[in-house]
């Protein structure tokens, strides 16, 4: 029976599970993220019904995706801590923090005296430093990270205004702004970067061993211990990643800006949070896409631009925003319900050849196990009498 | 010839149909329940038990089929019409709220109040009446539900059963956490409970304890009833299983080799291992190609000292040593890294990622493999998966199958792939065959001797006493957190390390001079 089985599945599995295969790479990104395309689209629709040419103009488009890119860069690394089981409340000061220690007058003197990239180093030193006391407090010292990143939240921008003396620090050096505000091709700096961390976050997700663990930590702590992954040291490695984004985010802020500041960022880790949850990522952890993500980041901003253009006040924008997470994660609820219902259904000549005793098997399986019905049924009568 | 037959049945399920989607859970399904018996629910994993619980439960609706409650037509729409007709489920993995109390618990959704007040001491009183006819009064209704032990858990739960009036109650593998002792307890409360007119659904995997409480016996393959009402005691044991896999199947342990071969030396050696509170000074070893066996009862500290050899918990005193080379106290990494691999109890809990595919929990211990550089070699990986899929018989053989539908059988063979895959010189394995059906097990028998054949070295703990003297060369008896007896596996029997068990002293060990006793643990341990 098994060389019966065995040979079918060996011709039959292959076929399904490789258009399985294709299908996801094609469709799974957009048809699982399919409650946000929509909504994205649903918005510029409004957006060229409301402003016409000056929302649908590359100028505005690039504006969007300007303000999108900070915010977005921060809600990248937000994702894998979340995908990892945890949470970082301290991003926006972190954002501060970087920002504010990477232009103080003697930062910006080594800066002037040997290159800009002394400030872009030191932002993103910061941000891991702060993310490695994050990640350590909460790997090592077993502190909840909704408290422990809290309390660096606070920390952090107090640290900040310390540093700065609650003064906004202006940015001298001209090649360091000159290269962030500038332009490639026409696409702002800015957003190059943003794209470039969401390809690499991406990457390292869907691509690497590191991402793979980070399902394995956010899905099942104790099951990934157990299969051998040191969870400590990997969740010290989600926040310090997540430290590292935030100084990425400091120093588009201080191109945009030209300045840094105690001040920036604020809030960030709710826009952050909301984008990577209506993105599809689960709160609880082991789930999550960077693509969501990104579209998340995308819809909040677009949402913000055509507000701005209609001149609504930010007020209503809030209240709009607030509506909006609700609906794109009941639609995405819906839709992923769906999708992982058709794919079952999908599956069953797979199911059903391989599983020769499944339920499934009234051909296939009756074949497979050939003395069980017969042998069965004569045997159960003969017990009864 | 049983009370019971003469009764008119409680409960009538003819034809019951339901499918999900690709999966015919159920396919026709006949079940009669009469008032005071105890009805055996038997199937292998997958034959639809849990599905037709749930169905009883009211958390599923047929497709197809009729039931009849008390003589006339009812439907289980939802679980609360189930528990208003006076059906109670008692889920293996029960549902109770940990931080309230026994009485809380009892009594959860139907409060005891007055003008909106709860009113705790009559709620606590009548929780300790029912606990009292239960025969265990000494359950305090204030105690937190999460400080009782599994077996007074299950006593909250059969309490709130009784509490709602329930006129039959199912039971799904109640045994599966309880030692044998807590066993007869129930089994007694089962006694009581049917004594007074209360029908049981008994589900188990353990087919003495059918014997033993259960009076007819339905049995389920493939999500159809093939064979319903067989006498409880009388019906043997070849014939069940029979129904239940369709072909005959006797436990068969694959056969020794004549001689472990120990010139190479030990590769694991364990000594003065010490947890605080769990055991103490154990010491053993195991060479390649050799199965050790960890005998005792649940408590006895086999389990923690398997977790804490795997550095899963961290011993307070002694050494681990792989291929001579000394392990740190409480580290996984090192432990993998050096080539040990755990198959931990609680398959679900501690080793599966259940939402994840089976190739993702098959390569998770080996992803270096697979990398280059961090970056992941996706198509290796699903082949290398593929193949441990294929050499192992998972069904269905698909990798990128979610875990959580796979059976539990097939779920300890991912288990055992993922160890397998990374080449493991020492498998750790807690009761390989928990909840994995008679026809899986021989299976899973066979793999394990197969593993140790190709110079694998293995330690087995285990409940089922003739599992672990079936499987294993060697056996180490365990009472208590001491280990009691050490001798080759075939100079013992069941009721030998049942009585080395119960005295938990070396007296009994006498008896097999040389191979047996403190004494001989000692010496084996220093040889080694």
């Amino acid at each position: 029976m098994s060389e019966g089985a065995t040979a079918t599945v060996a011709t039959g599995s292959p076929s399904p599970s490789g258009g399985n295969g294709r299908a996801g790479l094609l469709a799974g990104p957009l048809g699982r993220n399919l409650g946000l395309v929509i909504a994205l689209a649903l918005l510029c629709i409004v957006g060229v019904a409301t402003a016409g040419d000056r929302f649908a103009s590359v100028d505005n488009v690039l504006t969007i995706l300007r303000l999108a890119s900070v915010i977005g860069v921060v809600s990248v690394g937000m994702t894998f801590v979340i995908i990892g089981g945890g949470i970082d409340l301290s991003v926006g000061a972190l954002v501060a923090l970087a920002s504010v220690w990477a232009s103080t007058l003697a930062t910006q003197q080594i800066a002037t005296d040997f290159h800009w990239i002394v400030m872009v180093v030191t932002a993103l030193l910061v941000g891991a430093g702060a993310g490695l006391v994050n990640g350590v407090v909460i790997a090592y010292g077993k502190l909840v990270a909704f408290i422990a990143t809290l309390a660096m939240l606070a920390a952090a921008r107090g640290l900040a205004e310390i540093i700065s003396n609650r003064r906004t620090q202006i940015i001298q050096d001209r090649d360091f702004l000159a290269f962030f505000s500038g332009d490639v091709l026409g696409i702002p700096t800015l957003v190059i970067i943003f794209a470039l961390v969401a390809v690499a976050g991406w990457v390292l997700l869907n691509r690497t061993t590191f991402g793979r663990r980070t399902f394995a930590v956010g899905g099942n702590a104790e099951a990934a211990r157990l299969a051998g992954i040191r969870v400590q040291r990997h969740t010290v490695k989600l926040y310090v990643l997540s430290g590292i984004t935030c100084g990425i985010a400091a120093v588009m802020l201080m191109a945009r800006t030209t300045t840094g500041s105690s001040t920036h960022g604020t809030l960030y880790e709710l826009d952050a949070i909301a984008a990577v949850v209506i993105g599809g990522t689960l709160l609880v952890g082991g789930r999550g896409t960077i693509v969501g993500t990104v579209l998340g980041v995308l819809i909040f901003t677009t949402l913000g631009n055509v507000f701005t253009l209609n001149n609504l006040s930010s007020s209503a924008q809030a209240v709009a925003r607030g509506v909006i997470i609700v609906l794109a994660v009941l639609l995405q609820m819906r839709l992923a319900n769906r999708e992982t219902r058709t794919r079952i259904s999908k599956s069953p000549p797979a199911g059903a050849l391989s599983a020769p005793g499944g339920p499934g098997g009234t051909a296939g399986g009756g074949s497979a196990v050939p003395g069980a019905p017969a042998g069965a049924r004569p045997g159960g009568g003969d017990l009864q009498t | 010839m049983h009370v019971a037959e003469s009764s008119a049945p409680l409960l009538e399920m003819h034809g019951i149909e339901k499918t999900f989607p690709g999966v015919r859970a159920l396919d026709g399904v006949d079940l009669d329940v009469r008032a005071g018996e105890v009805h055996c629910l038997l199937g292998q994993n997958g034959a639809g038990k849990s599905t037709l619980i749930k169905v009883l439960a009211g958390a599923h609706q047929p497709d197809a089929g009729h039931i009849t409650w008390r003589g006339a037509p009812a439907s289980l729409s939802d679980p609360q019409a189930a528990m208003s007709l006076g059906i109670a489920t008692i889920y293996q993995e029960l549902d109770l709220v940990a931080g309230l109390s026994v009485a809380d618990n009892i009594f959860l959704g139907r409060e005891q109040s007055r003008f909106g007040l709860a009113r705790p001491a009559v709620a606590n009183r009548a929780a300790g009446e029912l606990l009292t006819r239960l025969g265990h009064p000494e359950i305090r209704p204030g105690a937190e539900v999460g400080s009782l032990s599994a077996a007074a858990q299950q006593m909250v739960s059969i309490a709130r059963a009784l509490s709602q009036d329930a006129r039959l109650i199912i039971m799904d593998e109640p045994s599966a956490v309880l030692d044998n002792e807590e066993v007869e307890r129930l089994f007694g409360v089962i006694r009581d409970l049917t004594a007074h007119g209360v029908a049981v659904v008994y589900i188990s995997h353990r087919l003495e304890e059918i014997r033993q409480i259960g009076d007819r016996i339905t049995v389920l393959k493939d999500g159809r009833t093939v064979a319903t009402g067989l006498p409880a005691r009388e019906t043997p044991t070849r014939e069940v299983i029979t129904l239940m896999t369709g072909r005959t199947i006797e436990y068969v342990f694959p056969p020794r080799r004549a001689r472990v071969d120990t010139a190479a030396g030990p590769l694991l050696e364990v000594e003065g291992l010490s947890l605080r509170g769990r055991f103490t000074d154990v010491s053993f070893s195991v060479a390649p190609g050799e199965i050790v066996g960890l005998a005792g009862l649940v408590g006895s500290g086999r389990s923690e000292i398997l977790e804490t050899v795997y550095g899963a918990r961290k011993a307070t005193a002694g050494t681990v040593r792989l291929a001579g080379k000394r392990l740190r106290h409480g580290d996984v990494g090192a432990a993998v890294a050096g080539g040990i691999g755990l198959a931990p109890e609680e398959r679900k809990s501690q080793a599966l990622l259940l939402d994840d595919s089976v190739y993702r929990n098959i390569s998770i211990s080996s992803l270096g493999r697979f990398a280059r550089g961090g970056f992941l070699r996706g198509g290796a990986e699903r082949a290398a998966a593929r193949e441990q899929v294929q050499a192992l018989d998972v069904r269905p053989a698909d990798v990128s199958r979610i875990v959580r539908t796979l059976s539990g059988g097939n779920q300890q063979k991912v288990v055992l792939a993922r160890w397998l895959l990374r080449d493991c010189r020492v498998l750790l394995l807690d009761e390989p065959t928990r909840g994995v059906d008679v026809g899986a097990r021989s299976e899973i028998y066979a793999l394990i001797r197969d593993l140790a054949d190709r110079g694998v070295a293995v330690v087995v703990v285990s409940s089922e006493i003739p599992e672990v003297l079936g499987l294993a060369d060697r056996v180490l008896v365990i009472a208590d957190g001491v280990v009691v007896a050490e001798a080759h596996a075939d100079e013992l029997d069941e009721h030998r390390v049942l009585d080395l068990v119960m005295e938990g002293t070396v007296a009994h060990a006498g008896a097999a001079p040389g191979t047996t006793g403190p004494t001989a643990t000692k010496t084996e341990g220093d040889v080694a």
